[in-house]
């Protein structure tokens, strides 16, 4: 353990070395390229490997070859890199492959007001792929918590066999900030599961008692096929509809059933609050602000701050939510975390706070709307 | 060659756990180049575990799945993208990467060219049929100029890439092209490609019958195949020849063989100096 001044790429770089990270793939973009730097100096000291590629399709595919490789493998980008990494992280869902994506959000649409930051690829991380599936996303608030998510987030992925997409605000990236640097070797790491049985009988998408059929890389011995189609339990393209059934339940269920383990949150102040706010990344830290504010003038606020925000972690907010007559949901964008706070608890209980012009929620934004002044 | 019947090769190499028949029609010429590739393998002798073969979307695409590798059929375009993280990360692997003309160079004609240039070990089994087969027969980055497609009923007024010469111009190590009626020329071609150190490229020029072919009426998968035949003439051929002469031609032979450093080799030197400085 070590004290230092970090800056939230770096800390989500240097986790993801210590989670044992030892692919890169990415494409330039501002407010993730540090990463990008980063990884590109320390990966090849610890026999990593770096690659920048054409573009982030490419970055996005990479990953997915490195990690059917063997590798833990992430990639970073931003907005409009992640609209098109959104091609490959389907495939990466339909095929079950482990691996993270960070997305260190700015405004958007488009190329938007470069690089103010924005929240609004929350509706994107959980839906910008084609199609249903699970996913899971994190989102830090503080470069502490980027370091502690990025871990959790190549954990994530080995344990349940799926993409994770770790959501940092621009702002979180590019700040820096005083943490304690955990030693490497003390901190967790899930590795990939391994198999009992020999290659005749293994089944890359088996109907496993666990829902997480193991992935053996590819060059050890398993010969075996895998596809963005539909597939059965060896991995062949099929058309029967039972098949197609059970895939989809058994990806939905592995997630589901360990909700437990998934969903991260804080709770701060929310004994007796009658006010709660819910709020995740670089809002949460200006609601933590107001609600120190609120209670300072006699006001029974609370917060609860969201590390995971997919799934959503609907009973927590509704556990969180009894007893509350408020419930304000402050956001950089124009309200999508409201949706799903708005559906848990209903319409009428919740006061949005929202910009999304590229400036910072300002805890005085918040206090209005926990005090029913908006 | 080996001394085998060729019955046998394919069944050491063909998965027997995958539903057949295949999905190509009567008559592709797609299969011809997956038996190539399977008896150019054989001839190296190499372990079936340490084969990979990558694919994209369309009708090339399914070949992967028929054949007792290791095996991904992955998105539309992006299956050098995907076969560069494997090959980094097992660098003593085979990795075959196949694909048609639309999945090569127009989706994916950006990773195409900077494969090359990065001249990563890969190679990149390129079958042009001149068309989207799979989907009906739409106009492809090869389709010839003044062809009827289906996108293009009233004729086609692109010109065709060059695969070849573009893939050379790129700076892949080793590139050449042949035909799927010059099976053996093919073999020998694939099997150079796999043993070079560097980004191989092989085009093998195919057609598709029932879709461009009909639409055309070029004839039959026969017709087509003779027209392979008459149509061709070696590189060696071609430079006696005048450029009016050449029009319509395919000229067959190796556009490129040369020493590059190799990707994956110049990293693992990276490696090596960043460990070192670091220590």
């Amino acid at each position: 353990m070590s004290a230092v001044l970090m800056q939230g790429d770096r800390a989500c770089a240097e986790g993801a070395i210590a989670a044992g990270c030892r692919f890169f793939a990415g494409y330039p973009i501002t407010p993730a390229t540090e990463i990008a730097e980063v990884m590109a100096r320390r990966l090849p000291q610890v026999e990593g490997i770096f690659i920048q590629m054409e573009d982030e399709i490419a970055s996005m595919a990479a990953v997915i070859g490195a990690s059917v490789g063997g590798a833990k493998a992430m990639t970073a980008t931003s907005g409009p890199g992640f609209s098109l990494m959104q091609e490959n992280i389907g495939y990466a869902a339909m095929a079950e492959i482990p691996c993270v994506i960070v997305d260190v959000q700015r405004l958007g649409p488009s190329t938007g007001r470069p690089t103010s930051p924005g929240q609004g690829d929350v509706m994107q991380a959980r839906w910008g792929t084609h199609g249903d599936h699970p996913i899971i996303v994190l989102c830090p608030s503080s470069v502490r918590e980027t370091f502690d998510l990025t871990v959790t987030a190549f954990n994530f992925a080995e344990r349940y066999r799926t993409p994770v997409i770790l959501l940092v605000d621009e702002v979180i990236g590019h700040m820096r900030e005083g943490m304690e640097l955990p030693d490497y070797e003390t901190v967790e790491r899930v590795e990939r599961a391994q198999t009992l049985v020999p290659p005749e009988w293994y089944k890359p998408f088996e109907n496993f008692p666990s829902d997480v059929p193991p992935l053996i890389p590819f060059g050890e011995g398993y010969r075996y096929h895998i596809t963005g189609l539909h597939h059965d339990e060896l991995g062949y393209p099929t058309d029967r509809l039972d098949e197609v059934n059970a895939w989809l339940e058994r990806v939905f269920r592995k997630i589901t059933r360990s909700l437990s383990d998934i969903l991260l949150y804080d709770e701060y102040e929310l004994e007796e609050a009658d006010t709660l706010v819910v709020a995740y990344g670089v809002a949460a830290r200006s609601a933590c602000h107001a609600v120190k504010m609120a209670r300072q003038r006699g006001r029974r606020a609370g917060l609860l701050q969201l590390k995971t925000l997919w799934p959503f972690p609907e009973e927590i907010v509704t556990r969180a939510a009894e007893r509350i007559h408020r419930v304000v949901v402050p956001e950089m964008n124009l309200g999508q975390i409201a949706l799903e706070v708005e559906r848990v608890v209903g319409r009428r209980k919740v006061r949005r706070v929202n910009r999304a012009d590229g400036g910072i929620l300002r805890p005085g934004e918040i206090l209005a709307a926990i005090e029913g002044m908006v | 060659m080996k001394a085998q019947p060729e019955s046998r090769v394919h069944e050491r190499y063909l998965r027997h756990s995958k539903r057949f028949p295949n999905i190509w029609c009567a008559g592709c010429g797609i299969g011809i180049v997956l038996g190539a590739i399977i008896r150019a393998v054989d001839e190296m002798g190499l372990d079936k575990n340490d084969v990979a073969m990558v694919s994209g979307i369309g009708c090339t695409g399914r070949m992967p799945v028929y054949v007792d590798f290791n095996t991904m059929h992955t998105t539309h375009g992006r299956a050098l993208a995907f076969a560069t993280g494997l090959k980094l990360v097992r660098p003593g692997m085979k990795v075959i990467v196949a694909m048609g003309d639309g999945d090569a160079l127009a989706i994916g004609g950006n990773h195409f060219i900077h494969s090359a240039r990065r001249n990563i070990e890969l190679t990149a089994v390129v079958v042009n049929n001149l068309t989207y087969g799979m989907t009906g027969g739409q106009y492809s980055p090869t389709t010839p100029q003044s062809a009827l497609a289906a996108t293009a009923p009233y004729g086609h007024i692109e010109q065709p890439f060059r695969i070849a010469e573009l893939a050379a111009a790129a700076g892949a190590a080793f590139v050449a092209r042949s035909t799927v009626y010059h099976v053996g020329e093919l073999q020998e071609y694939l099997g150079q490609a796999l043993r070079k150190e560097g980004f191989s490229v092989v085009e093998a020029i195919s057609y598709c019958h029932t879709t461009l072919g009909r639409l055309n009426r070029w004839g039959k998968a026969p017709d087509l195949m003779r027209r392979l035949k008459e149509d061709s003439v070696t590189l060696k051929q071609a430079e006696k020849q005048t450029s009016e002469e050449l029009a319509g031609k395919i000229v067959r032979g190796i556009f490129a063989d040369q020493d590059l450093p190799e990707y994956g080799h110049l990293y693992r030197q990276i490696v090596e100096r960043a460990k070192a400085e670091a220590a």
